[in-house]
């Protein structure tokens, strides 16, 4: 049964065909309105979320499908500690797909061990959001019309980001990328994603602790939110949260067709104002997830459908 | 110094010096009600100093344990006194609850009856990581 856990699970040909199904649901929604009548799409979310969750719901509503769901993680069986492979194991009996989102690392390669439906991790701590990237893939396509020859600056929390961990891998794949990775000191890149994905591989990438240097030489700025969930310490999060807010007065070195992507939700790391800027690409972000996710659901499900 | 000759059993030689006692824990020797020798720090030409563990009794051990703490021992399986086989170790692709995930993020912290899983993604830096959540092995 073929799951998505990890963006590496699919190859470039994969995504590449991902984005055009995505395109062409786009192009013609209504050639697609219908496509999975009586299906069950089941939404597992153990942590909170809003929109990873609702896009999950409207891609599969706007197939023609249906969803079920738990309220929240308190009210589930996991709070009387049911395990993800007993949850899982139950919930395929009454859905065709699951899309679970769990606060620990590693919970959904269990789910798709244990499932005899498609997983589809919607986030399993700071380890994996694969559709997120898909999500952002689009996004790139769409903006810069492909991946080669990009300088990519990702900013904030690059050390719990999960999205930043899987859009490096993602990227490393495509020719010519270049990075430029923006953090404080204590919230870098880890070591084995600069050793195992750029340098391996010798991917140009430079880290620095200022954003307002970096911004000149950009094509794509990733922003992204430190995230107090992820810190054992409240301090620590208080100290490093607003390190990096970005304002029209720092855009004003940038390139006039930089894009500036966000996987949300932010919280005051970029300036309302630039909401209006050209340059900013964060909401068509969200709506690009959808029409991925719409295609990913309609690939998994062919697929477990062409193995029965 | 004399230890008696192994009869039905195995001798792990050429085990780097100081970590024939990593290997005794981590092989749960201690909880086998068998005669076991440690010998540290022998004198070796090849090694200039090495560690030795003699098992007399043939029970169960695992070679993945071996070759995870050091492939370049060699394992001789005795039986009836007389060397039957003579065995290379290599670092194993997995390793399964042998280790344990140190991550308390990962899903095994909180769900106990998960096995440890660790695969060996960099054979030349010797390192494995955790299936579930990534996490190098310390």
């Amino acid at each position: 049964m073929r799951s998505l856990i990890d963006i590496l699970d699919l190859s470039v040909a994969e995504i590449e065909e991902l984005m055009d199904l995505a395109e062409d649901i786009i192009a013609h929604p209504d050639a697609y309105a219908h496509r999975l009548a009586g299906k069950k799409l089941a939404t597992l979310f153990f942590e909170p979320s809003t929109r990873t969750r609702m896009s999950f719901e409207a891609a599969m509503y706007e197939l023609g499908g249906n969803v079920i769901s738990m309220s929240s993680a308190a009210s589930s069986s996991a709070s009387k500690g049911e395990s993800v492979a007993d949850t899982v194991k139950t919930v395929s009996c009454y859905a065709d797909i699951i899309a679970m989102r769990h606060p620990k690392e590693g919970a959904a390669l269990v789910a798709s061990k244990n499932a005899s439906v498609p997983v589809i991790n919607a986030g399993d701590g700071g380890h994996c959001h694969p559709t997120q990237t898909l999500a952002d893939l689009l996004t790139i396509k769409r903006e810069k019309g492909g991946f080669s020859n990009l300088t990519v600056g990702l900013c904030g929390d690059l050390k719990f980001g999960r999205t930043v961990h899987s859009l490096i891998q993602a990227l490393a794949r495509y020719e010519g990328v270049r990075f430029v990775l923006i953090s404080p000191e204590e919230l870098k890149v880890p070591s084995y994603v600069k050793r195992d994905v750029l340098a391996c591989r010798g991917i140009p990438y430079e880290q620095t602790t200022d954003l307002g240097s970096a911004l000149p030489s950009l094509d794509i700025l990733y922003m992204t939110r430190v995230q107090r969930e992820r810190f054992f310490n409240e301090e620590d999060y208080l100290r490093l949260k607003d390190r990096y807010v970005l304002t029209p007065e720092k855009l004003k070195d940038a390139k006039p067709d930089l894009s500036i992507m966000h996987p949300l939700p932010r919280v005051n790391e970029i300036s309302v104002a630039i909401d209006e800027d050209k340059r900013a690409c964060y909401f068509k972000q969200v709506k690009y997830g959808k029409y991925m996710r719409m295609a990913l659901i309609l690939k998994l499900l062919k697929e477990a459908e062409d193995v029965h | 110094m004399y230890i008696d000759s192994v009869r039905n059993g195995m001798v792990i030689d050429h085990i780097s010096a100081g970590y024939g006692m990593k290997l005794y824990d981590l092989l749960g020797l201690d909880d086998q009600d068998v005669s076991v020798a440690i010998i540290k720090n022998v004198s070796s030409r090849k090694m200039g100093k090495k560690d030795i563990i003699k098992i007399d009794a043939d029970i169960p051990i695992s070679l993945d344990v071996i070759g995870y703490v050091d492939p370049g021992a060699t394992v001789n399986i005795i039986k009836n006194g007389e060397l039957v086989e003579k065995k290379a170790m290599a670092l194993p692709a997995e390793l399964c609850n042998v280790l344990r995930c140190k991550n308390p993020r990962c899903i095994t912290s909180t769900e106990q009856e998960l096995p440890h899983i660790f695969r060996l993604t960099d054979p030349e830096h010797k390192v494995y990581r955790c299936v579930w959540c990534e996490t190098k092995a310390e």
